[in-house]
């Protein structure tokens, strides 16, 4: 053993935890972080493909929002992705890890789908919709309720669970595509009750999406306001924070899961009806089209708020529907987007790190 | 029949070997990788890059070089994956589901440009690369394997990928229970701030089993590649795989051992329904829901046992932070 503080081995710096930061700080970092992802993006379009990259990002901005039909499209995915996110919150803010999103929205599109088959001549056009809404709500809520039983019950892993249900909700969707595929044995539906529109939302003053959008911001105050203002945000907060401190203080564990994941599952079975009843008209396995996985990403790069939801939701989609431009006007192919998109994520994430923690590097003296 | 329908059982299994193979090895270490997909995608077309490469430019194809270039370009290629998801989640303490599933777009989205680019240069008609050259020599078996009989079709007639898949799995398998190190690692899943105490360099231990789970799990894609799809790559044919070997990881209760048998009931359960007659299309979709459905089961029946060494490892899912209390 020495004593002599010289021989003591001191690393270059450590890692503290930060106490707060200051929004604008924090937001500060986040910005710094998306711009040097631009960058690294930049170089990587540049060495893979030889284009000049201002160009490129250029062609982006036109891609996303360059005529008013584009416009149209990005507000509409981004409240589509918007409302998974949505969904999914208030499962993520109780920590529990409900990557099962992409099933849940597919039971609530299947349950719409098959309302919109056999309930289109019995019902007039408002009470199928609500039928087919009630349908969907219930539909996803069953299948988010499934693992959080489990969860309550038995403390089943959550994550590994809702995980595959995505997958046994995909096979069942497969299922139905052949048992209804128009023509028999194709396996594809194809739009449902394409001449008498009968299920399909209505457009708003010719805005065919319109209708999805304000939905979609209707939840979101709904969303906001219940995390942040009603009783039962509180609860899940408190559940998120600290198991033991929750049932301390005689907040019933088991009910606020099981609770929690309904309102989940009910979201995404909305979610569900509002892509097949306001969007594509039909389902298949792809009709959630991997937004249980980005919303995720969604939901945490904005720290489980609603209204900065909106940004992040608007980020991402205008990321996409620009690489998707970028591909196919200089000859590449779609997955670049996906590339640039998983940079940028990436990026953020760690940018995550310098909000939270602090690097402390070691004070000259002490080397003397 | 029987015996064909086993062998076309374990050649589907192996990929699912190898990823769960590799993700036990990082779960075991507190780190949930839902990248798996992406990883065992870029550990696939990294060596097919490296054999297209190969086979355009060399004259004359060397057997060694021919099987070592795929093998060293993939595992190049997976381990820039664990490195990404390493110091993301273990450095940067970012969130790993998150992480996870960042990795899992941007792998595939990887492998589908570059399946696309690749495809675009060899100018066929058919959307995909056909590599027969190098698959021919890594789909080489053993020779006497056909000489006998049932026996040899059943256990002799794989490629040496997938004796090595077996043989890692094992060799992880000795190494968990076995060994002082992987005692220390599993120290590390179940609880960091006890085996950081202990001495245990966590960082470092999360770092390597990151990284080998990761080339492990990448062995995947390559064997999907060169050996079951003889070769042929073409974009998402990969599918669900990924995933499967993540479901394979809780089936065989995270241990390698129990994932030789699984992956070759996974495999058997993924084609089945090609051998029961008068299937018709839709009930065939049905039957591909099996392996999630079993997985299911035994998640549930694991955590009702409550038995200790039927469970993840404690700390899985969770960061860790020295100064957090």
């Amino acid at each position: 053993m020495t004593n002599n503080p010289s021989k003591v081995h001191e690393p270059l710096f450590h890692i503290i935890k930060r106490t707060a930061m200051p929004k604008w700080q924090s937001w500060i970092v986040r910005i710094v972080s998306v711009l040097a992802a631009l960058i690294v993006c930049g170089v990587v379009t540049v060495l893979l493909t030889g284009e000049d990259p201002i160009q490129v990002y250029v062609k982006m901005v036109e891609g996303a929002i360059g005529t008013e039909r584009r416009i149209w499209t990005l507000a509409q995915n981004t409240a589509m992705l918007l409302c998974v996110a949505l969904a999914v919150t208030p499962a993520f803010k109780m920590k529990f890890w409900n990557i099962g999103a992409e099933g849940q929205v597919l039971a609530g599109g299947l349950a719409s789908a098959a309302c919109m088959i056999f309930l289109n001549d019995k019902l007039s056009p408002v009470l199928l919709i609500l039928v087919m809404l009630v349908v969907s709500v219930a539909a996803g809520a069953i299948w988010g309720l499934i693992p959080a039983f489990f969860k309550a019950h038995w403390n089943t892993n959550e994550t590994l669970f809702t995980l595959m249900m995505n997958y046994i909700a995909m096979c069942i969707v497969s299922y139905f595509s052949y048992e209804w595929s128009v023509p028999k044995g194709s396996g594809h539906i194809g739009v449902i009750n394409d001449a008498t529109e009968a299920g399909w939302l209505p457009s708003i003053g010719g805005k065919a999406y319109l209708c999805n959008i304000l939905v979609v911001a209707a939840l979101t105050a709904f969303m906001y306001v219940y995390l942040k203002y009603s009783k039962h945000g509180y609860e899940i907060s408190v559940v998120g924070e600290s198991e033991n401190t929750a049932k301390y203080i005689g907040i019933n564990v088991k009910k606020v899961i099981l609770r929690t994941m309904l309102l989940s599952g009910a979201l995404c079975g909305i979610a569900g009806f509002l892509l097949v009843s306001g969007t594509d008209h039909t389902v298949n396995r792809d009709t959630a089209g991997g937004r249980g996985f980005t919303a995720i990403m969604v939901s945490w790069l904005a720290k489980f708020d609603p209204l900065y939801m909106i940004l992040t939701s608007l980020l991402i989609v205008f990321l996409q529907r620009g690489a998707g431009e970028i591909s196919t006007s200089f000859g590449l192919n779609d997955s670049f987007s996906e590339i640039i998109t998983g940079i940028i994520i990436f990026f953020i994430i760690g940018g995550e790190f310098f909000v939270n923690y602090q690097l402390k590097f070691r004070e000259k003296e002490a080397n003397k | 029949m029987l015996v064909a329908f086993i062998q076309r059982a374990v050649v589907q299994g192996i990929p699912l070997l190898f990823g769960s193979t590799g993700e036990i090895l990082t779960e075991k270490s507190g780190n949930l990788n839902l990248g798996t997909a992406g990883v065992m995608y870029v550990g696939g077309i990294t060596g097919v890059i490296g054999a297209f490469l190969y086979e355009q430019n060399a004259a004359q194809m060397n057997t060694f070089l021919t099987i070592f270039i795929p093998i060293l370009s993939s595992i190049l290629g997976s381990l820039l994956m664990g490195l990404i998801y390493a110091f993301l989640t273990v450095t940067l303490r970012a969130n790993q589901n998150v992480t996870g599933l960042a990795l899992t777009t941007f792998g595939v989205g990887f492998g589908n440009f570059f399946g696309g680019s690749l495809i675009k240069l060899t100018d066929s008609d058919v959307p995909s690369v056909t590599l027969s050259a190098t698959s021919l020599a890594f789909k080489k078996g053993l020779p006497f394997a056909d000489k006998l009989g049932w026996f040899g079709e059943v256990f002799l007639s794989y490629s040496f990928l997938a004796y090595a898949a077996i043989a890692i799995a094992i060799i992880v398998s000795v190494y968990f229970n076995r060994t002082r190190s992987g005692l220390n690692l599993r120290a590390v899943g179940e609880n960091p701030a006890t085996a950081d105490a202990a001495g245990i360099n966590v960082g470092r231990y999360k770092y390597v089993s990151i990284c080998l789970g990761s080339i492990i799990a990448g062995f995947g894609g390559l064997y999907y590649v060169m050996d079951y799809a003889c070769g042929v790559w073409s974009n998402n044919a990969f599918g669900d795989r990924g995933w499967l070997a993540i479901a394979l990881v809780i089936f065989a209760i995270w241990r390698p051992n129990l994932s030789i048998i699984g992956s070759i009931l996974f495999g058997g359960l993924f084609i089945i329904h090609n051998y029961i007659p008068n299937l018709s299309m839709s009930d065939q979709e049905l039957f591909k829901m099996t392996p999630y459905l079993v997985t299911i089961i035994v998640l549930v029946v694991i955590s009702m046992l409550k038995k200790r060494e039927f469970q993840p490892p404690e700390s899985l899912g969770l960061s860790y932070f020295r100064e957090d209390r």
